[in-house]
């Protein structure tokens, strides 16, 4: 069985579901820190079935929002001297700036460069972004 | 209540109370034009038409020039630094030193909000893509304030273009605010009201909502017909256009059991949505709504600018 050891200090994200760790993994550029990093997939989970998970040694920054945006799933540990010393649950983000690309080809998100896009988060059943510009729902896909 | 300064971007930036004294002013304004000839004096309204039109920016221009202001501005985009792929922002920041406000249309849904953010003077959105024409809002609701005296207890229906109608999105998002709307939406299945317009329809249960596509069935029970354009520029694909154009053409004949005080109204300009033969047909109001914009455009833009008689 594969073993990965536990980390004395730094962020362990878990409970992904199985099969986003990657795109996470990629989405937080995490390929290109120079500190050590082990992504985990299809790890048992009494929870999940199957979650992959992703270690990294030391703190780096972590953006939470589009980590909310992936797998609201996700639960954030933070390590000192082998311990956890603080456990974060992911939200849907309720304003993302950036990061979504509206769905309207009529909106002028895509055509002037210097705007940046805002969505509002929008529950009705799906989870869905209004672009603050044209109001288009937009749902985030990986 | 001071509305100096604002931009008037979608019909939600003001309240039902604020929207009133722009349409209060503005039958104030059409009844006494001569009290309000020179309030504008020393004002310059500058117009960004990025898209063509005429009804809207002719109203606009003939707004500020009765009420003794100047004007300026483009209709081409093409003729501009914006052909060169200048950034909305830099224009605005450029043209807000040049106006006392500004007046703007675009084709790209959201542009005229992008150039509020970075406007020092108040911007007035003249209709972005498929998205809003809240000005033509205010012209569609001081028409039905004139000839109905009150905007409440009504059965608004709209007939053609529901899916792109800019002009209809705004009208409806308005509506709600006034109290005892029906909403009567004529549509064939291709064009009905969007996604979003309808999610936010919803929030609002004790209005009414009848979809339906045939006209004939609830013309007895509609007190304002709104008709529209089905808009070729809003297309991508020719095909789709050429089987939905001819969807619905309002003639005398389908006013059969309408009610004696309906009111049929039309933003403009028509192709064929309402037969020559309805012009002089009492109940078509669309001429004396293009005229009475000018009158709530006038209010508008004195409001905006704080200046009175």
């Amino acid at each position: 069985m594969l073993k990965v050891t536990s980390i004395r200090k730094g962020i362990v994200i878990d409970h992904i579901t199985s099969g986003k760790g990657l795109k996470i993994f990629q989405k937080l550029n995490l390929d290109k820190v120079d500190t050590p990093v082990v992504l985990l997939m299809n790890v048992m989970s009494n929870k999940l079935g199957r979650k992959d998970i992703i270690k990294i040694q030391d703190h780096v920054d972590v953006d939470l929002t589009i980590l909310g945006l992936i797998d609201p799933n996700i639960t954030i540990n933070i390590i000192e001297n082998d311990t956890i010393v603080e456990k974060m649950k992911i939200e849907i983000p309720t304003k993302v700036t950036g990061m979504i690309k509206c769905k309207n080809p009529r909106c002028i998100t895509w055509t002037d460069d210097y705007v940046v896009p805002e969505f509002t988060l929008v529950r009705n059943g799906d989870i869905q972004y209004r672009c603050s510009y044209c109001e288009e729902l937009t749902k985030y896909e990986l | 209540m001071n509305l100096q300064g604002r931009h008037f971007i979608d019909p939600n930036d003001f309240t039902l109370e604020e929207i009133q004294s722009i349409l209060d002013l503005g039958l104030e304004i059409y009844k006494n034009p001569l009290e309000y000839d020179d309030i504008c004096k020393g004002k310059i309204m500058g117009t960004l038409f990025y898209e063509p039109s005429t009804r809207t920016r002719l109203s606009f221009e003939s707004a500020m020039l009765r009420m003794g202001g100047k004007v300026l501005g483009f209709s081409d985009a093409n003729t501009t630094s914006v052909a060169k792929g200048e950034s909305i922002a830099d224009t605005i920041r450029v043209l807000d030193s040049y106006a006392d406000i500004l007046i703007m249309r675009h084709p790209r849904e959201g542009a005229p909000k992008l150039a509020s953010q970075y406007s020092s003077v108040p911007v007035i959105n003249a209709g972005d893509g498929g998205h809003q024409h809240p000005s033509q809002t205010l012209t569609d609701l001081i028409t039905i304030q004139y000839y109905k005296g009150a905007i409440s207890n009504l059965n608004v229906a709209f007939c053609g273009d529901l899916l792109f109608g800019r002009t209809v999105h705004s009208l409806i998002r308005t509506l709600t605010k006034y109290p005892k709307i029906t909403f009567t939406l004529i549509s064939p299945k291709e064009l009905k009201i969007p996604h979003h317009l309808r999610l936010d329809l919803m929030q609002f249960p004790d209005i009414k909502i009848i979809e339906t596509d045939s006209l004939e069935e609830h013309i007895s029970e509609i007190d304002i017909l709104y008709m529209t354009r089905i808009q070729k520029e809003r297309f991508f694909n020719e095909e789709e256009y050429v089987k939905l154009k001819d969807s619905y053409i309002l003639n005398r004949d389908k006013l059969v059991g309408a009610k004696e005080d309906l009111l049929v109204l039309h933003p403009l300009p028509r192709v064929n949505e309402i037969s020559y033969d309805m012009d002089d047909e009492p109940r078509s109001k669309y001429f004396q709504q293009a005229k009475l914009g000018v009158y709530a455009r006038m209010a508008l833009m004195a409001l905006l600018l704080g200046v009175t008689k």
